[in-house]
């Protein structure tokens, strides 16, 4: 694979960061001055890189394949001793499917923010956070080198972080803003010690160079930075066990959720672990930790999902679920990372859709989240409705909407790894469908369970055209990347692809997918749509109960880690207020009373002071001759 | 008997001297014939341009190396700096002493500092609005003795120099307009220890021309080299110098009398000596060391360690308890005189050239640290109680963090001044192999930060009350020092290099 310089047209890929960043800075710097004419700013700079993204796309299409990777050397960034670094970023098919995602999808959620976020006092700030979002996830996913990737890495996490605490007069929303960044650090330690580690072994941290020489390294060393990168990968996008923060970050306002915490940033570890791919290639032992933890997550985002009233949090479940999905078709190796980067396209089109839905929906119930508090509001909201309806179709799987292929496509090739693994992702398909069902069931169908001063309607246009252009795109992004885009070939020379024989026919298991999905949903509409939805909500069984306390993942953080921390915490006071203290007050008191008694022979009278001159005299006089004797 | 030769002199390497001694004598004639209302002015004026000419004729002058007045005036590179930093330290000091605006009576100074404090006589020169003019006499007279003092070849010329510089800051120190009973206290403690000690240093040079035959620095060095035998005569002749030197620059155990008078004196006086007398006193200090003794240099080095891990470490505590801010500085010039020792002892090329850097940048601080406290006043005069600095920070922004970096500096800290000069003495020291005293210095660095932070804590953590003092608005005279001497002291800390070129390539002391 040749990296080609940056020419012509791709000479302006820096200007697809340096725009949204230019805004982030100029909505941040200018305060409230840019109140009125601030959001239009906003969403005026990521329009910009959406198109110069789509131009982008164009102009790699007719590229010859080998010559689709190209870099662009802004400045020598890093120079200390023999650790050189560039400030450079690389546009190759897999950035540029990114780019077009982060660019397109945040251009619809700024301007339906337009409309969510009208009447907020501080909204050229949200925007300003917002720009400064798609700035730090494009540098995440353009950079050249995993030190820079780090600082794009880092500055989404501290955009997240900004954002889920925007309402920071609400107690609960600067908490969570503060448990988001807490636990993504856990997993940021792990992006930097494998950064580390790629610096010693390999003495560069520029793409290239790693997968060039990776399979010079040793097995354990490859697997050592594939757990870390895997670390950093769970804490970035909410993986057992770091998922704790995500159900929380839905604290944020809805849109944030949609871009931040669904469609995009919480998928950059699913482009961590694809982009590093030679390296699990050669590391089974971590391409294995990663199909364990996706497992994990995939079942817990979905129990998770079932039991919570709260409709952010239900899709938050979701989301942790459907990058388990991703996460486990990564982890699946070469015959799985195409399919990774599908499903979470058409996933961040869909989520996204399902989100700003779901905040559509708020919006007309005056911003109350307790799905036992709708129903029946597909007639008032027809729009919304119809727009959910399309991402809920897509989300559960059903032909032809776009999640349908997508996921379809990581059961298969679980399969082909083996019955295990395939089987666990179709259960997890069926509860799936038992979830979604259970949203739309409560929220649009059955009877009327609103507050009395609630009076849903329709949202304005600025909203609804960004819901229904995801709604389209929910229901044929799949068709047009597989069938008209190409995207197996497209993103093969990145990720590589390789397919495996099974001992069925393809038919075979979309049918078992299909069977368990439509089970799922009717066990759903059943419970939720046929029946009463008692406002109050019923105790329920263990799982349940488990379920709504996040399947006691606080309480697991509690024990482990919060708890010990305190301790030592109080230990190291008290050690430095007794200890460390004592002996620096101790000390201090010492000089302080020598200091009070030499003062004292500071009389005032001038024959002392004489007295002390012709001692001191005579002091050195006698010195002298007697070091003579 | 031998007919008298008078010596050739080159007049144009001792020009910036003789300017100022003219200038000097020129200001008696003005006291004697000018008017009283036309004094002031004129006397301002001679100062002022015979302090830049001086300088100006000492920037041409800068490649002169020569010996002249028959072997009494040596004229090399550290003689050159040493002159140019005392001829700077005296201007910024000069603006101090003609500052009017603070004080709401006048200048820093009594209007007759003969009437008794108290007197009808003083109420009444107070009331005619009289305004003191000899001290610009006396103030040049001292400057011409530190030149003097710093070229030095001989020890005969060293006392006269000596004794020309001492005699005017006896009188300057007595001249206080306010708290005049402490002024003069403080003035009569300087003259009678300043007396005691030059009979140290008189018969201290009697004992070394008794050994060597010679008062001429190189010849005593020529006369211990070619000597096999006893020396302890010349040893003990040299102590007693060094005693007369270690009372001026205020080292342990002659150091009791730097904070009564810096105290006492007027602030403006405390800033000039207690910047220019240090230079000029340790200038000949090392002059005399290297140059007549470096063959006892064993022998000088022991008492100078001495002194210098006891004026450090006693300087240092001693300050910790004071509670008025001109007494803690006066320790402080205590232990500072002992962080320099550190560097005088090492005796290298590099000893010298840390030496000269620490004299310029303590200068500075020096004189800028004082000018700002002879800003701050309350209704009866100066306020230099530490109590009355609570919250100054708070009130007046700007003179608070000027005096921070004073105290930074002072502390050592990096990116000031203090930083590099202890830095360069301390690497001047360990490389001579003089690593415990290197180490007490630290020690005794770590002691010290603590009073100067305290000063800053003070400024910017308390709350201001109703005893906080208010600052004075200065005239452009005051302000011109301050901002001078804080912009120096920033720019040494920050880009250090070119002072450091400039001082290596001053080289060494000629014989």
């Amino acid at each position: 694979m040749t990296v080609m310089p940056a020419e012509g047209l791709f000479s302006l890929m820096w200007l697809l960061i340096a725009l949204p960043l230019a805004g982030a800075a100029i909505l941040l710097f200018t305060g409230r001055r840019s109140n009125a004419w601030g959001p239009y700013l906003g969403v005026l700079t990521v329009s910009a890189s959406a198109v110069i993204g789509v131009l982008l796309l164009i102009e790699m299409m007719g590229l010859p394949t080998e010559e689709r990777t190209i870099t662009q050397v802004a400045y020598q960034w890093v120079f200390i001793g023999n650790f050189s670094v560039d400030l450079a970023f690389q546009l190759d098919q897999l950035s540029m499917v990114f780019i077009l995602l982060i660019t397109i999808v945040g251009s619809l959620i700024h301007i339906y923010s337009l409309g969510y976020m009208a009447h907020d006092p501080d909204k050229r700030k949200f925007f300003g956070y917002l720009n400064l979002f798609v700035a730090a996830m494009l540098l995440l996913v353009m950079a050249n080198n995993y030190l820079l990737l780090y600082v794009g890495w880092e500055g989404v996490g501290v955009a997240s972080y900004l954002l889920i605490g925007f309402w920071q007069q609400k107690r609960s929303a600067a908490a969570a803003a503060k448990k988001a960044f807490i636990i993504n650090r856990v997993g940021d330690v792990g992006l930097s010690l494998a950064i580390m580690l790629m610096f010693v072994t390999f003495g560069s941290v520029t793409f290239s160079d790693v997968f060039g020489s990776a399979t010079q390294a040793s097995e354990g060393t490859l697997t050592a930075i594939g757990l870390l990168l895997l670390l950093a990968a769970a804490g970035k996008s909410a993986q057992f066990p770091l998922q704790a923060w995500l159900l929380d970050a839905m604290e944020g306002p809805t849109p944030v959720s949609a871009l931040i915490h669904a469609a995009t940033m919480v998928t950059a570890g699913v482009y961590l672990i694809a982009r590093s791919n030679v390296i699990y290639n050669n590391a089974e032992i971590a391409a294995m930790a990663v199909i364990i933890v996706a497992l994990i997550t995939i079942f817990m985002g979905a129990i998770i999902g079932s039991a919570k009233d709260d409709i952010k949090k239900a899709l938050a479940g979701s989301t942790m679920s459907q990058i388990g999905y991703m996460m486990l078709a990564v982890g699946l190796g070469p015959i799985g990372y195409v399919f990774a980067i599908f499903h979470l396209l058409t996933h961040g089109v869909f989520k996204a859709g399902l989100f700003l839905g779901a905040g559509s929906v708020m919006h007309g119930m005056n911003d109350n989240v307790n799905m036992r508090r709708y129903g029946a509001l597909r007639s008032v909201m027809v729009i919304t409705f119809i727009t959910f309806m399309a991402g809920y179709l897509a989300i559960i799987g059903i032909p032809p909407f776009s999640g349908f292929w997508s996921k379809d496509e990581i059961i298969h090739a679980a399969f082909e790894r083996g019955w295990f693994i395939g089987g666990a992702a179709v259960l997890a398909a069926g509860i799936t469908g038992f979830y979604m069902t259970r949203m739309v069931a409560m929220t649009f169908f059955g009877k009327k369970r609103w507050e009395t001063d609630a009076h849903p309607h329709e949202s304005p246009a600025v909203m609804t055209i960004p819901l229904i252009i995801l709604g389209l795109g929910s229901t044929f992004l799949g068709m047009a990347l597989l069938f008209w885009g190409d995207i197996e070939a497209w993103l093969e020379p990145v990720v590589g692809y390789e397919s495996e024989p099974t001992p069925l026919p393809t038919s075979a298991y979309i049918g078992i997918t299909l069977a368990f999905v439509i089970v799922g949903s009717i066990i759903g509409w059943i419970t939720y749509a046929r029946r009463e939805v008692p406002i109050e909500a019923p105790q329920g069984n263990w799982l349940t109960r488990a379920a709504r306390k996040d399947l006691y993942g606080d309480a697991v953080n509690h024990a482990l880690v919060v708890a010990p921390t305190n301790y030592a915490a109080r230990a190291l006071v008290w050690f430095d207020a007794r200890i460390v203290d004592g002996f620096v007050n101790g000390s201090a008191a010492i000089v302080g009373g020598l200091s009070g008694r030499m003062r004292r022979t500071q009389s005032g009278f001038i024959r002392s002071y004489a007295l002390s001159m012709v001692g001191g005299a005579v002091l050195v006089l006698l010195a002298l001759v007697l070091v003579r004797i | 008997m031998n007919t008298f030769t008078a010596p050739e002199i080159d007049y144009v390497a001792i020009a910036p001297i003789l300017i100022v001694a003219i200038a000097a004598l020129l200001s008696v004639l003005t006291e004697t014939f000018l008017p009283r209302s036309v004094r002031r002015p004129v006397q301002m004026i001679l100062t002022l341009i015979s302090l830049i000419g001086a300088l100006i004729v000492l920037v041409i002058n800068r490649d002169i190396r020569t010996i002249t007045g028959g072997g009494a005036v040596a004229i090399d590179g550290p003689a050159l700096v040493l002159m140019g930093t005392i001829l700077i330290l005296a201007l910024l000091s000069a603006f101090l002493v003609a500052e009017r605006s603070l004080d709401s009576l006048g200048d820093s100074f009594a209007p007759s500092a003969a009437a008794l404090p108290g007197s009808v006589d003083e109420r009444e020169f107070s009331a005619r609005g009289y305004f003191q003019t000899e001290i610009w006499t006396l103030f040049l007279f001292a400057v011409l003795g530190m030149l003097a003092f710093v070229v030095a070849n001989d020890l005969l010329f060293m006392f006269v120099a000596l004794e020309v510089m001492s005699l005017p800051l006896y009188l300057m120190v007595g001249m206080a307009r306010r708290r005049r009973l402490l002024s003069q206290e403080a003035a009569l403690k300087y003259f009678v220890l300043g007396a005691f000690s030059s009979a140290f240093f008189i018969f201290g040079a009697g004992l070394v021309y008794g050994f060597a035959g010679s008062i001429s620095l190189p010849e005593i060095n020529d006369a211990l080299a070619s000597t096999a035998g006893e020396t302890l005569l010349i040893v003990i002749g040299m102590a007693m110098l060094l005693v007369g030197l270690l009372f001026k620059v205020g080292a342990v155990p002659f150091h009791q009398w730097t904070p009564d008078v810096y105290q006492g004196a007027p602030t403006p006086i405390t800033a000039f000596m207690g910047a220019t007398v240090k230079v000029a006193a340790f200038g000949a200090m090392m002059r005399l060391l290297y140059v007549a003794f470096s063959g006892i240099q064993w022998d000088w080095e022991i008492i100078l360690w001495a002194v210098s891990i006891l004026s450090m470490i006693i300087g240092s505590l001693i300050a910790l308890t004071q509670s008025d801010v001109k007494r803690m500085l006066a320790y402080s010039a205590i232990a500072q005189s002992g962080f320099i020792l550190v560097g005088v002892v090492a005796a290298s090329p590099s000893g010298i050239s840390a030496v000269m850097f620490y004299l310029i940048a303590y200068g500075l601080v020096t004189v800028g640290t004082l000018a700002v406290i002879s800003m701050v006043r309350d209704s009866t005069g100066e306020a230099t109680h530490l109590s009355k600095w609570a919250g100054l920070g708070k009130k007046s922004p700007v003179l608070g963090a000027v005096m921070a970096v004073f105290m930074l500096s002072l502390a050592g800290i990096p990116l000031t001044s203090g930083f590099v000069i202890k830095f360069s003495v301390f690497a001047a020291g360990i490389a001579e192999g003089d690593t415990w005293l290197v180490i007490a210095a630290v020690v005794a660095s770590i002691i010290a930060a603590f009073f100067y932070v305290r000063v800053i804590v003070v400024m910017f953590f308390s709350a201001p009350n109703e005893n906080t003092a208010s600052v004075a608005v200065p005239s452009i005279f005051t302000t011109i020092t301050v901002a001078a001497t804080v912009t120096a002291t920033l720019v040494l800390g920050i880009i250090p290099q070119p002072m450091i070129d400039l001082l290596t390539n001053a080289g060494i002391f000629i014989r």
